[in-house]
């Protein structure tokens, strides 16, 4: 009985060991990956001079970058907008106070849902789309093939998709709350009988242009930020077969996803913390 | 450096090279010359490294040990600029050509022209034609990379490595998954601009028949050392059990054709044991 | 590389109409397009008491708004609340004796400053004063002294 318990013991603890040798070596992949990854955010960093001589490069990204996600961001938008108005009028209604509505939808856009929202559909649409093109150009031995060509890639390729992330993703947040408040008015104001007046001025007397607005189009520089980031390092850093590239694509997308959100609670603490 | 002890002919010099990717060791204290203006072959069954070797010499991998010169620099003794600048001097022909797929054709051949000249646009459209035309595909200047065959790719993947007229070329397994057509037609290029642009070239490969044709001069590495070394013609009378295995190309010898296992009756008979 | 100019129209028109909402949002919806639009001057107002008053809330008139506090502080000499009234200068004719009080704009809503003009000759100046205000409503006082005096009555 007793060496059976003592094998047992063993067992456990085996199995023990093995889990906090495996634990102990993805904490320490986790480590060196965000180093590699800070590492590359600097070369990528580094590169915005050579990019600023040569617009070019930036104006073709802000293209597959920000035109192509112009779509998906407006329409969202709007069917956003849209929903709360809806939503915010049955619950505002109850309390007879349907004339904020316009507070309730151009604050819960401005602040929030622009900025997020937005940073998630592009990091679905534009990131994922990055992190394919610069696996692949990996895969194909593309990067390299630059390199042995004496041309940088991270200069040449990453900085410019870089640089057009973070230009694109304030001008998309912007444009989703924009197009959000006009959905939600279309629907409060339009289908629902709210005040058409009452919506906007009590929405232009609650709503700062520099606690909210700006600190929406802080927030969505961030996550542009981040977002890009992301992306791009996912994509260099990519195991360069087809099945590392999918991976990689689906990280983009869980951790872009992650970091926004991550990052949108400490930022809101941050910025409307004191009010 | 040191220049006295290259040999007067040597362009690239590799002594002493070691390096290893992860526990296995890739090259095991390696020595080999490139002679200038010669095509000089690198053989060995896949899996031995070849095309490490090749960064190795492009210096985008670092040895462990042992020292990599190319016309008298120490490769890995560069700085990042001078690193650059030799690169341009530099040709490499990769396996899978690694054309730019976002552009054209003439765009990927002007691209290295482009990048580090301020040539005006029509002197690059002429260059660019011409190196087109020295690969025979002055014609495909506009399709895209994915409208071409993989011949044709690896043809304009040349005409671009030759844009900025280097002093050698590295081609990484030219002849692999070619049509008996393109390969010739590769071979024959290869030969040829070797021999009117005064490269030397360097082929990495494991095509037997192709690389013995043009080939002034044959490593065959195995296993991190060099087996057997020579002319092609040395080569193929080389003593060596292994040579002559991976020249004719034999299913056994000291290759053996099965993965080392234990005897196949004993194996068959027993009850087996469940893993994992 | 063709398609270029095409390319070049649509990125103009991405980044034109991404500015347009930024700039739709500062204007139309945000408090930016009532502030900038004018110039104000400044009085002050000392309340025993200003309630739930924040910086920025509305300062009315008759119903019509006509600018925002500014600043509030405490006074630790006179134990006062301090605000200070932006008031917009097209409405430059408040007379001297104008009456200040912190009302609440109905049950549960924000507090605002409503200005009560009154019939003096003399003009309020920019870094004038309001001598006379009416504190904050505090509703647990107001309660609180209803149910004191009714108690009282009944003895």
């Amino acid at each position: 009985m007793g060496a059976l318990y003592k094998q047992n013991d063993c067992e456990e603890h085996k199995k023990m060991i093995a889990f906090l040798d495996h634990l102990g070596k993805n904490t320490r992949t986790s480590f060196t990956k965000l180093g590699r990854g800070t590492f590359f955010l600097l070369q990528t960093l580094s590169g915005i001079l050579s990019v600023l001589i040569r617009p070019r490069l930036l104006f073709n990204q802000m293209y597959s970058v920000g035109v192509l996600s112009f779509l998906i961001i407006t329409i969202s938008g709007l069917f956003v907008g849209m929903v709360l108005g809806l939503q915010g009028y049955y619950i505002l209604s109850d309390f007879g106070a349907e004339e904020t509505l316009g507070v309730m939808v151009a604050a819960s856009l401005v602040r929030e849902l622009g900025p997020v929202v937005a940073a998630l559909l592009f990091a679905g649409r534009a990131g994922s789309a990055l992190t394919a093109e610069i696996g692949l150009m990996k895969a194909t031995e593309q990067l390299s093939g630059m390199e042995m060509m004496a041309v940088d890639p991270i200069k040449r390729i990453i900085t410019p998709r870089f640089l057009a992330g973070l230009l694109s993703m304030p001008l998309l947040a912007g444009l989703f709350s924009a197009i959000g408040i006009i959905g939600g008015q279309m629907v409060g104001a339009g289908l629902l009988g709210v005040d058409e007046g009452a919506y906007w001025s009590q929405m232009q007397a609650n709503l700062d242009f520099q606690d909210d607005i700006i600190n929406g189009v802080i927030k969505s520089i961030v996550f542009g930020f981040v977002a890009s980031w992301i992306a791009l390092f996912e994509g260099y850093d990519a195991i360069p077969t087809s099945e590392g590239v999918s991976r990689a694509t689906t990280r983009t997308v869980v951790n872009s996803a992650f970091s926004i959100l991550g990052l949108d609670f400490i930022l809101t603490a941050l910025m409307f913390g004191d009010n | 450096m040191d220049n006295s002890v290259l040999p007067q002919n040597s362009l690239i010099s590799v002594k002493n090279l070691s390096f290893s990717r992860g526990n296995k060791k890739i090259f095991d204290d390696i020595s080999l010359e490139f002679e200038r203006g010669k095509i000089t072959a690198i053989m060995g069954p896949s899996g031995t490294g070849k095309t490490t070797l090749l960064k190795l010499i492009g210096g985008q991998l670092f040895p462990e040990q042992g020292t990599i010169s190319v016309d008298g620099n120490n490769v890995h003794r560069l700085r990042r600029s001078e690193l650059y600048n030799l690169r341009k001097r530099m040709g490499m022909l990769f396996q899978s050509g690694a054309l730019l797929t976002g552009m054209s054709v003439f765009d990927n051949v002007a691209f290295p022209l482009r990048e580090h000249t301020h040539l005006p646009e029509s002197m690059i459209r002429t260059l660019v034609l011409m190196k087109l035309q020295a690969v025979g595909l002055r014609g495909a200047r506009d399709l895209m990379p994915n409208e071409l065959s993989g011949g044709m790719a690896r043809r304009i993947a040349l005409a671009r490595a030759i844009a900025l007229d280097p002093m050698m070329i590295m081609y990484d397994e030219p002849f692999t998954g070619q049509d008996p057509i393109s390969k010739g037609a590769l071979v024959q290029l290869i030969k040829s601009l070797n021999n009117i642009l005064k490269l030397t070239s360097i082929i990495v490969s494991h095509d037997v028949l192709e690389t013995a044709a043009i080939a002034d001069y044959i490593y065959v590495i195995s296993e991190g050392k060099v087996v057997g070394q020579g002319r092609p013609e040395d080569i193929e009378q080389s003593e060596s059990d292994w040579v002559q295995q991976f020249m004719t190309g034999a299913a056994d010898g000291p290759v053996h054709f099965h993965y080392p296992a234990k005897d196949y009756v004993d194996d068959l008979l027993s009850t087996g044991k469940r893993y994992g | 590389m063709q398609h270029t100019s095409t390319q070049d129209t649509l990125v103009g028109l991405f980044v034109a109409s991404g500015i347009v909402g930024l700039f739709f949002l500062a204007m139309q919806v945000s408090n930016l397009g009532s502030f900038t639009a004018h110039d104000s001057y400044t009085i002050t107002a000392r309340f025993e008491n200003s309630g739930g008053l924040k910086v920025k809330s509305p300062v009315s008139s008759a119903g019509v708004k006509i600018g925002r506090v500014s600043a509030i502080s405490f006074d630790t000499k006179t134990y006062q609340s301090v605000v200070q009234l932006n008031i917009d200068s097209q409405y430059n004719t408040l007379p001297e004796d104008t009456t200040a009080s912190v009302f609440t704009a109905g049950l549960l809503g924000e507090q605002y400053v409503s200005l009560e003009a009154g019939g003096s000759d003399e003009l309020l100046q920019d870094g004038g004063q309001i001598e006379i205000t009416q504190s904050a409503i505090i509703l647990e006082k107001a309660i609180g002294q209803f149910l004191f005096k009714s108690a009282s009555e009944k003895k």
